[in-house]
């Protein structure tokens, strides 16, 4: 089984990206599990055709001890499967403890065990490594494969370059890598290029370059996948060669984050280059 | 032991052999440890008194004696008022850990009085609520215990978890406030908030102040009417100095915090005078209160025999009464008859022995007074959490470092009360004070009282202990539980100051005279020099 982890900067896709990306994989054949790691809960709506899920926090809130794994995954597409750990509401608790939680109550359960013969899971997991609690995934080798979402947008290459330090941090004592960067276009000027010269000096790859498509959009509205709604547009193929190079990905590295300068620099570098 | 047979007393200090021992001290720490435990450890000189270093952070990895925010707050000064109910809003562990059971003595006056102390309450947060936050079974804990008790009021702590994830523990309490109608008030008193429990005093004086202080307009019977702030009953102590003072026709209204109800807080601004026994814990509300209503406070000591005379001394002078100055020498001759064949029974066997403090924010200080009483030379002592001026006394106030962590404590700002607010004494008064040389808010500091070329070690470790202990031979040390078994093993006798280890009262003349006892018994029997540990025996007597 294959541990992989989202993360990237808020709002630049992750969700979209993991759930069209496990659906390349579904329709493959592999047996995939999507862990939502966001108190938001929404990780998995396009793979479910909804908000349908009850989180793993409420469950055991309203269950108590008895819980069943049967109560917190439900299928999804092709599949899938599907749990969301959920959290607090906003401005109380502590959404960090309770992703910990939660994924303590899977692997009590059994959801990783090889009986559930699973070929990936994926941790989809909220905005940047903020603290201790968001890194749980990455921290005790509950997820030993990263890719990052990013944009040749400053801010989120800002972000992908701060994941890496908490990767790094994690993968001198433990097994997780680094896989690559998923560049979600935002159609800033040069982007590709810009974004693999970041990623080489992350000591990575630019994993595949996904173009922007209102297609995805559409989608969504519609609380599909871009692969359930029109396998047949061009965005679908994006993502089914997204799912395809993570499959075949063998470049798993320790990251080597830049400081800020140096980040400056190949913003300066690439992004003004006419 | 015959008296002639005594060494001589020691009455000077090696500065060179102080130097040594701070220096040998030093030698283990690494370079920049070094250099900020050499400004908590210094040579002692009265006559021109060296900066110290006092109320900065614990160097990680050191064994520290200092407490959490959280205990200085809880445990420490609202605690012991009997008749509240106080609710820890943390995991279980803390609230067990700061069950006031044993330390603080609580006597109910009439069979129908209220006391809580023996009980121990908590909201015993679980996973559930770090995770979706702690508000409601804080709110249905204080529901519960107003059912339970319906008490007069209910004070909420706050533990680290608390603060971490950000439960406002004080709109809860308004609240339950409004819900029940009687008093509810909260801390924010999370344990990491200051660099040692002194915060948790400074927290809890604010919220005694706003919220209990002033409430309740009704003066206590009685012509000398005065506070003792900074008294905590360890043992029974402030019961022997409200018997001392009532016996001189002194009434304390409120003893903060000691056996103490709940009313006789609300009414503290009644009285004419506060008098302070440890500085540390209680002067901000000895200055907050001075502002909002008037009441002159003046530093006292009712530890040893001179320190107890020269305190009500002191009260009588403040009243300008014939009558109170007659009967306080009158009940001081007396008390004073009655100690002196205890004082010199023992003096003929002590004196001349050498003793060491490192305990709390007064207690290093005035317990000194004991042992002077009792011919004993004091070589080294120690706060765990005082503060500059607790060493080198209030003079060096407007020149103490504001730093991040005492910005973290709220500093409220006080107003005089349009309504309550009474100056004590006239300006003609005030002036025939002064000039009988009557001072106020006079605390000098340990330092000013301690002899040339003696120690003085700020929050000490185990390591210098250790290091106290081999170098100075001191003949007993008073400290707390964290260290005491670290100095019986290496035979010396340890008195702990913080829990009196069951012992006391040692407040007053009857008290001293406890102390005394205590001490002569410790250092005559000398148990711990005997005591061989096993891994020490020689293998070959063990066969035998």
């Amino acid at each position: 089984m294959r541990k992989v982890a989202i993360y990237g900067k808020g709002g630049i896709g992750k969700s979209t990206t993991t759930q069209n990306t496990v659906a390349g994989l579904v329709e493959a054949g592999r047996k995939v599990m999507v862990v939502g790691c966001d108190p938001k809960a929404d990780s998995t709506r396009l793979l479910l055709g909804g908000l349908a899920q009850k989180s793993v926090l409420d469950t055991l809130r309203s269950e108590g001890e008895d819980v069943e794994l049967e109560d917190i995954r439900k299928p999804g597409f092709c599949g899938s499967i599907c749990v969301e750990s959920g959290g607090p509401e906003p401005g109380v608790g502590c959404a960090g403890r309770g992703i910990i939680t939660s994924i303590n109550l899977l692997e009590q359960l059994g959801a990783y065990a090889d009986s559930e013969a699973l070929d990936y899971v994926f941790y989809d997991v909220l905005g940047d490594v903020v603290c201790g609690g968001f890194a749980m995934p990455i921290r005790e080798g509950k997820a030993e494969e990263i890719y990052i979402v990013c944009s040749g947008e400053m801010m989120a290459m800002y972000a992908a370059n701060n994941i890496s330090k908490g990767i790094l941090k994690f993968a001198q004592s433990g097994v997780v890598r680094l896989g690559g960067l998923i560049c979600n276009s935002r159609k800033v000027d040069n982007e590709a290029e810009m974004v693999e010269a970041f990623a080489k000096k992350l000591g990575t790859q630019m994993i595949h370059f996904v173009p922007r498509d209102n297609m995805v959009q559409r989608a969504e509205i519609n609380r599909k996948t871009v692969i359930e709604y029109d396998p047949t547009c061009n965005q679908a193929n994006e993502y089914r060669t997204l799912a395809k190079a993570i499959e075949g990905n063998t470049n798993l590295v320790i990251p080597t984050p830049l400081s800020t300068d140096e980040l400056e620099k190949t913003l300066m570098d690439y992004g003004l280059m006419e | 032991m015959a008296p002639e047979n005594t060494p001589p007393p020691v009455t000077e200090f090696d500065a060179a052999e102080a130097k040594a021992t701070i220096d040998e001290m030093m030698k283990a720490y690494p370079s920049k440890t070094a250099k900020k435990r050499a400004k908590q450890a210094l040579v002692n000189d009265p006559e021109t008194i060296p900066e110290i270093g006092a109320n900065t952070r614990t160097i990680p990895g050191i064994l520290t004696q200092r407490g959490c925010t959280y205990a200085g707050c809880r445990g420490v000064v609202i605690g012991p008022i009997s008749d509240i109910l106080h609710i820890t809003h943390g995991p279980i562990g803390c609230g067990y850990y700061s069950w006031l059971t044993r330390r603080n003595q609580v006597r109910p006056y009439k069979d129908t009085d209220t006391n809580y102390i023996q009980y121990c309450m908590s909201t015993d947060m679980m996973e559930e609520q770090i995770i979706f936050g702690g508000e409601k079974k804080l709110a249905a804990a204080i529901r519960e215990a107003y059912e339970i008790f319906h008490p007069k009021a209910i004070s909420i702590y706050s533990t680290c978890p608390v603060g971490l994830i950000g439960d406002d523990v004080h709109s809860v309490a308004r609240a339950a406030k409004e819900e029940l109608g009687i008093n509810v008030f909260a801390f924010s008193c999370e344990g990491y908030k200051g660099v040692s429990q002194s915060a948790g005093h400074h927290i809890a004086n604010n919220g005694v102040f706003k919220h209990m202080i002033g409430k309740l307009d009704e003066a206590d019977q009685g012509e000398f009417r005065i506070n003792l702030l900074g008294e905590y009953n360890i043992g029974g102590d402030a019961w022997v100095i409200d018997e001392l003072l009532r016996k001189c026709g002194i009434t304390v209204t409120a003893t903060l915090s000691g056996d103490v109800k709940y009313d006789q807080v609300c009414k503290a601004h009644t009285v004419d005078l506060n008098t302070v026994m440890c500085h540390r814990s209680i002067n901000y509300m000895a200055e907050m209160m001075e502002t909002k209503f008037g009441i002159p406070w003046i530093k006292v000591n009712f530890i040893g025999a001179e320190g107890t005379a020269k305190s009500l001394r002191k009260i009588a002078a403040f009243f300008q009464s014939k009558k109170l100055t007659d009967r306080v020498e009158e009940v001081i001759a007396q008390e004073m008859g009655e100690l002196k064949p205890v004082l010199e029974a023992v003096k003929a066997r002590v004196k001349g022995k050498t003793a060491a403090l490192f305990v709390g924010g007064s207690r290093a200080h005035s317990y000194q007074h004991l042992f002077a009483d009792m011919g004993m030379e004091t070589i080294a002592a120690g706060y765990e959490f005082a503060h500059r001026d607790d060493y080198e006394g209030r003079s060096v106030i407007p020149t103490i470092k504001v730093d991040a962590d005492t910005r973290n404590i709220e500093e409220i700002t006080v107003e005089q009360d349009p309504v309550r607010f009474k100056a004590r004494k006239t300006p003609e008064q005030l002036k025939a004070l002064e000039d009988g040389g009557f001072t106020f808010k006079d605390y000098t500091g340990m330092m000013s009282e301690m002899k040339k070329n003696t120690l003085v070690i700020d929050d000490i470790s185990h390591h210098e202990i250790e290091k106290l202990i081999e170098l100075r031979h001191p003949d007993i040390i008073c400290s707390g539980i964290k260290d005491k078994f670290i100095i019986e093993k290496m035979g010396v006798p340890c008195k702990q100051l913080h829990s009196y280890d069951y012992g006391g009262p040692y407040t007053g003349f009857k008290g001293a005279a406890n102390f005394y006892l205590e001490i002569d018994r410790m250092l005559q029997t000398n148990v711990w020099k005997y005591a061989v540990p096993a891994w020490m025996k020689d293998k070959a007597t063990d066969a035998a």
